[in-house]
């Protein structure tokens, strides 16, 4: 027992500043944690979540003692509702001028209290134009019979449940049970007509790139780094509209080490550190300021210009993000609804 | 004497009721609670729905297990026959794949499966695709083995085999060399030695890989996902979207192991029994 | 015919190898894959190697895993071998129970086993928190720290928990196969039943504790679920590292550092059996 109390560590005490810091899998270039050590001293210890709801499940048991998270926006506007996040105090934060104010006091956070942006990015269908004759431009792709066992469905409720919505012309963020249930229909005929190999997610990747997969709605930012390896694959936002989403940091309620959090997340909203990031990770910083600077910022580092069009991919311009919308948290019924229909999806 | 001896289990016995039997009550108090607090049989009544991924699970593990036996009883069998130094080697070799992080075989798996796959990539280019194509009017461009059930039971079938191997190995190699002999002396031949002597002796290890293999096959989640695409839910996909997935409802969850867990050691307890049975009968 | 039987053999074990090996030659290979892709071979590098040594969370998880992995088996051998002698001794009405709760672990899906000792924690930390409050007001000469976190210590009891069973299940078998004569001359022959234990049971028994702390290791190094919710935020294994990165796309720094452990075990492994088989051969050599 007292081993145990030694090992597990006391809290508070101990002189040396540290900040936990929760963020996804390769998703923050690691010279900027070095630096951010070097600048203040203060030792970060770093770990990533695989998902979302990883991260949630693991903070609702109580099991996390992170200080800054990075989850995505539907996540925190969850988080808030059940009072999980702390209230961030902005005066010390102050790079958050940087980030444009088209990502400040989006629906997830509208007073803007506990949120600052971290990356964002756009949903869309990725194809293959060796395997596919024709320029695709509508959802309908997803639930072609002509595609039938090329198409890979996104693995994730919402979004895959998102995009029969937007085909079928409702709103992401509908509640009604009628709705949900038609583009759920809509998958699930899909899938008992063949059309889909499977529901996948990171494996993505890799089909896509191998010309396993022909077809497959996923992000923005994955997109560029699939299309590194496979120059073959395009990206679009469909005509229907689709969904834009936005990264943030936040601190959780009750954590230890707050100022130095605010700390860590005000040197993340530095223009050189978004500009590394954006470098490392492909996908678009919230800093109007990086954002704007980066294909320099790449024709620098690289040596060659930046595809305007990769580049509008990566950041995409107000026409497109118009007709995109943001998830907002769903009430609890009609999440259930999503979690029961997508186990039925399973059973089959 | 005896009962002295049995002390020396005493300090696990409370590290179990600490950290075995007291998490399991956490489990069993929230399998019958609900959200709002409270004693409710609610998410027990929702089990009728998951009946169908209850079965598919079992049997895809016993098929796993199944294969798991009749590939890994033979080969330690044989590798038992073989000389000291092999044995050695063999099971150095054996042991040495778990050593690879078990989701990165399993994306490996995935590599040489799919349609663009290593498997299929050589299969056409010995022409094999082509031959199967004449013989059958298809016209295939690839063997379709991902994202299928036949591809989970190998996913299963590739961690666990180990795990079947060993303890048979472990077992039979020890076997005393003069009962075989005394059964050939008396005019048994090599299938009765093996039927009559080897196998009822090598039970315990059997028994120990049959659970070694079975359980976790029950409760795999990442092979699913990997290699059978997520198409067909099997229980510890159930289980996971309970605790990491859309609706956090760790209630159902819970009840939902519960009910797995019992079923398992009802299977388990079943086979103690066998396998003391048979233990009697040698001691004699 | 035997020798027919022989190579039969010796064919059909190769099979099982080479389905056996197949998937890790694939990833020792792509670990030098000059792309990050997993199926299209883009030429040779030695980048992801170069890059894993400046990695300094896949570093750090490596220390951490190996640590916990070590001290975890050895303790669980330990602790299990004695409770399997335990068990054994102990008369059928007791032990059938007890063997079914030593299962649990086993029979639990990982994601249960984690999360309910992750509650079992939480409670515990917070059950805590109020004891060291009230001892701390009620005197001042000891300060017990009242907030307790995850960490290491948590991330031990965890893999023991589960490693524990894994050796029971391997040194049981053996100890019903073992010759109870055996003890019985022994003592007859003067000794103590712990020399007895140490001399003729040890020996008897020692395949099953070997492949059970094996087993043990290995299903410590690669467990990822229980890992995530005890480790706490400081502490992340390879196998949490690995999990994590399946939201983008698992880093061939991954392929890399795991084809390094495997190498080093596979040279460990190999250079222990020749030592052993010198040693035989020189004791076959001095009975001559």
């Amino acid at each position: 027992m007292v081993l145990t109390l030694c090992l597990t560590g006391c809290g508070g005490g101990g002189g040396k500043r540290v900040v936990n810091v929760c963020g996804w899998g390769e998703n923050i270039d690691e010279d900027l944690i070095r630096q951010f050590e070097e600048e203040t001293g203060i030792h970060v210890n770093y770990q990533t979540a695989e998902s979302n709801e990883t991260m949630y499940s693991l903070i609702k048991q109580g099991g996390a003692d992170y200080d800054v998270i990075v989850p995505s926006d539907y996540m925190i506007a969850q988080m808030i509702s059940e009072g999980l996040l702390e209230k961030l105090d902005y005066s010390n934060i102050p790079n958050f001028d940087l980030i444009d104010s088209q990502y400040k006091n989006l629906s997830y956070d509208p007073q803007n209290e506990y949120t600052v942006p971290y990356t964002w990015g756009t949903l869309g269908i990725i194809y293959n134009s060796t395997m596919v004759d024709e320029e695709i431009t509508s959802w309908s792709a997803l639930f072609d019979p002509k595609y039938a066992g090329q198409v890979g469905m996104i693995g994730n409720p919402r979004d895959a449940v998102g995009a029969a919505l937007l085909y079928l012309g409702y709103s992401v963020n509908t509640t009604s049970e009628d709705e949900i249930r038609q583009a759920y229909q809509l998958i699930a005929d899909a899938k008992a007509n063949g059309i889909y190999q499977g529901f996948f997610m990171d494996q993505l990747y890799d089909k896509m790139e191998a010309g396993e997969t022909a077809i497959c709605a996923y992000y923005a930012g994955d997109f560029l780094s699939m299309h590194d390896n496979n120059p073959d694959l395009r990206y679009v936002v469909p005509d229907e509209g689709s969904n834009w989403f936005v990264d943030a940091m936040c601190v959780l309620a009750g954590a230890e080490h707050k100022a130095e959090a605010e700390e860590w997340i005000n040197f993340i909203c530095r223009t050189e550190s978004c500009l590394a990031n954006m470098d490392f990770i492909w996908y678009a910083s919230p800093n109007q300021e990086a954002l704007a600077s980066y294909p320099a910022y790449y024709e620098e580092n690289n040596g060659e210009a930046l595809d305007p069009e990769l580049y509008q991919i990566m950041a995409a311009p107000a026409d497109v993000l118009e007709r995109c919308e943001v998830y907002q948290n769903l009430p609890a019924g009609t999440l259930a609804l999503y979690s029961e229909l997508w186990v039925e999806l399973g059973i089959e | 004497m005896r009962n002295k001896r049995a002390l020396f289990a005493v300090p696990y016995v409370g590290w179990m009721a600490l950290f075995v039997l007291a998490p399991i009550v956490m489990v069993v108090i929230y399998a019958f609670s609900a959200a709002s607090g409270g004693f409710t049989l609610d998410n027990f009544a929702r089990m009728g729905t998951y009946a169908v991924v209850f079965a598919r699970s079992f049997k895809l593990a016993l098929i796993a297990t199944a294969v798991c036996l009749l590939v890994g009883y033979p080969v330690a069998y044989m590798i038992s026959r073989e000389g000291p130094r092999f044995q050695r080697i063999a099971m150095m070799l054996v042991m040495l794949p778990m050593w690879m992080n078990f989701l990165l075989r399993t994306y490996s798996w995935m590599s040489i499966l799919e349609n663009t796959g290593l498997l299929n990539r050589f299969f056409s280019a010995v022409g094999l695709i082509g031959l199967v194509n004449r013989l059958c009017g298809t016209d295939l461009a690839y063997f379709p083995m991902i994202n299928t059930q036949g591809a989970v039971v190998l996913g299963m079938v590739y961690n666990y085999l180990p795990f079947m191997i060993l303890p048979i190995y472990s077992v039979i190699e020890k076997l005393d060399g003069s009962l075989l002999e005394a059964a050939r002396d008396l005019g048994a031949n090599s299938a009765r030695v093996f039927l009559r002597v080897i196998l009822p002796l090598s039970l315990p290890g059997v028994l120990s890989g049959v659970t070694m293999v079975f359980v976790p096959s029950v409760s795999t989640f990442a092979i699913s996902k990997l290699l059978g695409g997520s198409n067909e839910l099997l229980l510890g996909d159930l289980i996971e979207q309970q605790f990491l997935g859309t609706a956090y409802n760790p209630y159902l969850g819970s009840a939902i192991a519960l009910v797995m867990m019992v079923i398992v050691v009802v299977c388990m307890a079943v086979m103690n029994r066998f396998g003391e049975g048979e233990e009697q009968a040698v001691m004699l | 015919m035997k020798r027919h039987g022989r190579t039969l053999n010796r064919l059909l074990m190769a099979l099982v190898f080479l389905f056996l090996y197949a998937p890790i030659f694939v990833l020792i290979v792509f670990s030098f894959n000059d792309s990050s892709s997993r199926t299209v071979w883009q030429g040779f590098t030695l980048r992801w190697y170069v890059e894993l040594v400046q990695d300094r969370q896949i570093m750090s998880a490596l220390s951490a895993t190996l640590l916990v992995s070590l001290l975890s088996t050895v303790i669980a051998t330990a602790a299990g071998t004695m409770a399997a002698v335990g068990f054994f001794s102990m008369k059928k009405r007791w032990r059938r129970p007890l063997l079914t709760v030593n299962s649990i672990p086993m029979t639990n899906a990982d994601i249960v086993t984690g999360v309910s000792l992750c509650l079992l924690f939480v409670a515990f930390f917070a059950g805590w928190e109020t004891f060291a409050q009230s001892v701390n007001a009620a005197q001042g000469l000891i300060r017990l720290p009242t907030r307790l976190h995850m960490g290491f210590g948590t991330l031990l009891i965890a893999h023991i928990t589960f490693n524990i069973p894994y050796v029971i299940l391997n040194v049981l078998p053996k100890l019903r196969q073992m010759d109870k004569n055996l003890v019985d001359a022994a003592q007859d022959l003067g000794c103590t039943w712990m020399q007895a234990f140490w001399k003729v049971v040890l020996p008897e028994i020692k395949p099953g504790i070997v492949s059970g702390a094996l087993i043990a290791f290995t299903m410590s190094v690669d467990d990822f679920v229980i890992s995530y919710f005890t480790a706490g935020s400081a502490t992340s294994t390879l196998a949490m590292v690995v999990y994590g990165m399946t939201k983008r796309r698992i880093s061939p720094k991954i392929n890399a550092i795991s084809s390094l452990l495997f190498v080093t075990v596979l040279a460990l492994l190999v250079i222990v059996n020749v030592r052993e088989a010198r040693q035989e051969k020189q004791m076959a050599q001095r009975r001559l």
